[in-house]
């Protein structure tokens, strides 16, 4: 396989492959999680302003009174890779140009100069949140295989994707090539690791909103 | 695998659900609930980290309830959980959690890892690896009737002694009384105060209560210990005297866990709604309040603060009442910082302060609550749950700090004037 051929495969076989196995593995993931279902709550509810399951979805994005103060690198670093990472996914031109051949869909895109920019700062961020990740005891403490491979797999995205679009290290086909394989791995990968969390996060934060809202508390 | 492995693996099974299950996959290792848990902060052993203390049941659930474990499990990839590796996470499941919640109140993808404690303790009982002593408060609870062994004889020289300081009658077994009052042991044995002081709050408030001579002890070791058996046989005995009664509403005592057991768990451990009401003794004061069926008389001039019960307010929802009481006999209330919602456990709650190997650990923590005290350095102390106060009284006594503890109820009833006074 020459290196056209590559780019036709990930840009076609691939990239039908992983976003199969992605749309599958989400589905699959959801229902094995989701159907587990809960028991019924036979207490009498006490109803306080705030205290529900969208609440609580909403809320926990921002932190908690003091907690940004206790853990700044995570909350800073976490919110500017976030952020960065929908920014550069969904409001980079080509991106939409991709998204619009699949689905039709499109919307207007920021200046390449201004994605250059984020993705620069999202990749520190991730920088960031590594080094915090083998420095600080809790987080290397809790840190298995799967933190650093997931690690990686978002890594490799953002850095392919800008290396590309500058063309360094390598000729643009084979970084664009491996940009877009490496975005396939992440995608394969997601439905079953901690990167789950994408989707899990708002059903994690319902549960716990409508669990405490149910004693009136605005958690 | 031994039968008792065998029963607890059972028992987790049967206790995972949805909602477990989105936590564990929502969690991204990021450290921050240990941030939240006193344990950690005072000693800072990453190994008290909220999330690191469910690790086997996250490893059963993984094995047992996805695909990717159970293909890993077949081809022999996964670690199984052992009697061994339960065994020492003991410490971390009952000794170094007091399931306070704070946890759960700060965990940035939202997972209620309280929950998810609460749940694991019960494949830790079935298995045979929860903590003597509060296997021994349960079983006293069963068997005798409280957790300390009080029975009945002792409550009513209670009342007895009680009617006669006060010179007010205490009704027990009086059918179709508006409240039914239910008392911890540590109030019948620490402190008889508690029952003086609802005897005058009732007589002002001219409200109808009585005793249950068959269900006097609200505090529930079963739930503590994670056994729904024994937490459901608890609660039975209560929910039976206050129907036998037809009471309207039992007040829990200042106990936090006896509130959380009967008030968020008791109707889905018998299984059905509860036919009357269940409030906290500071919520039933709080209305008392706002109808203005409680009058008091002076203030105190110290300088008092609160210390807020897990399981009154975070846990349970009752944050502001205390505050508008304290108000009302305390000229000089001073808040401790994260007072109210995040306030820092005593370090003994969640049957913690009946495990007697876990004493070290939890002075160690209590230099937590020692640094809010600090901040604001109040004369005397108010709480609303007994077990707070002897583990309050415990730290303070320790740490040399001279501040007397009082219960918030037996304050207010100081300030009620006496009868034709």
């Amino acid at each position: 396989m020459n290196e056209m051929q590559f780019l036709t495969w990930v840009r076609g076989q691939g990239l039908d492959l992983a976003v199969s196995i992605f749309l599958l593995g989400v589905l699959w993931r959801l229902i094995e999680i989701y159907s587990l279902g809960r028991k019924k709550d036979l207490t009498a509810p006490r109803h306080a302003a705030g205290a529900s399951g969208w609440h609580t979805v909403f809320r926990r994005s921002i932190p908690p009174e003091g907690m940004l103060k206790k853990s700044p690198v995570s909350y800073i670093a976490g919110y500017t890779f976030h952020i960065g990472l929908v920014l550069v996914v969904l409001l980079f031109a080509p991106h939409i140009k991709l998204i619009q051949s699949l689905t039709g869909l499109s919307w207007p895109g920021l200046p390449s100069q201004f994605i250059d920019l984020v993705a620069v700062v999202t990749i520190a961020a991730m920088v960031v949140l590594l080094v915090d990740r083998i420095n600080k005891p809790v987080k290397r403490y809790l840190s298995t295989f799967e933190d650093w491979f997931t690690w990686l797999v978002t890594f490799l995205p953002l850095l392919t994707g800008w290396l590309s679009v500058r063309h360094l290290l390598l000729p643009y086909t084979n970084m664009l090539a491996l940009h877009i394989l490496s975005v396939e791995i992440l995608l394969v990968v997601l439905p079953f690791t901690k990167l789950f969390h994408a989707f899990t996060v708002f059903g994690s934060r319902w549960y716990n909103g409508a669990v405490n809202g149910h004693k009136g508390v605005a958690v | 695998m031994s039968a008792s492995l065998e029963k607890g693996v059972r028992v987790l099974k049967e206790v995972i659900d949805a909602p477990i299950a989105s936590y564990f996959n929502s969690c991204v290792h990021c450290g921050i609930c240990a941030e939240a848990c006193l344990f950690y902060t005072e000693t800072g052993d990453p190994k008290y980290t909220p999330i690191h203390k469910l690790e086997p049941m996250r490893r059963l659930y993984e094995q047992e309830y996805t695909l990717l474990g159970r293909l890993k499990k077949m081809v022999g990839l996964s670690k199984p959980v052992t009697d061994a590796e339960l065994g020492e996470w003991q410490e971390l499941v009952y000794n170094s959690c007091t399931l306070c919640g704070r946890c759960s109140a700060v965990c940035p993808v939202g997972n209620d890892i309280v929950y998810m404690v609460r749940k694991f303790r019960e494949g830790m009982s079935a298995s045979g690896n929860a903590p003597v002593g509060i296997k021994g408060a349960a079983n006293r609870t069963v068997t005798i009737g409280s957790p300390m062994g009080v029975k009945l004889p002792a409550v009513k020289a209670q009342m007895k002694h009680v009617e006669e300081d006060y010179g007010i009658p205490i009704p027990m077994d009086q059918e179709g009384a508006e409240y039914m009052v239910m008392l911890s042991s540590m109030e019948i044995i620490n402190f008889p105060e508690y029952l003086g002081a609802i005897a005058k709050i009732m007589q002002q408030a001219g409200k109808t209560w009585t005793l249950c001579s068959t269900a006097f002890e609200a505090t529930n070791a079963g739930m503590q210990i994670g056994n729904s058996d024994l937490a459901r046989l608890i609660v039975s005995r209560i929910v039976e005297g206050a129907e036998k009664l037809k009471v309207k509403t039992v007040i829990s005592p200042e106990c936090g866990h006896a509130y959380t057991a009967l008030r968020w768990e008791g109707a889905n451990l018998i299984g059905r709604p509860f036919t009357f009401k269940v409030q906290h003794i500071i919520e039933v004061l709080g209305e008392f309040q706002e109808l203005g069926l409680l009058k008091t008389k002076g203030m105190e001039t110290d300088r008092l603060t609160f210390h807020d019960p897990c399981q009154l307010a975070r846990r349970g929802g009752v944050i502001q009442p205390q505050r508008n009481l304290m108000n009302m006999v305390a000229k000089n209330f001073v808040e401790m910082p994260d007072a109210g919602y995040m306030n820092w456990c005593c370090g003994g709650g969640g049957g913690a302060s009946a495990i007697e190997e876990g004493e070290e650990l939890r002075l160690e923590a209590f230099k937590k609550k020692k640094s809010q005290l600090d901040a604001v350095k109040p004369d005397r102390l108010v709480t609303a749950c007994a077990n707070c106060r002897i583990v309050l009284e415990e730290g303070l006594e320790h740490y040399q700090m001279n501040i007397p503890v009082i219960g918030l109820t037996e304050l207010i009833a100081e300030h009620i004037p006496e009868k034709g006074a």
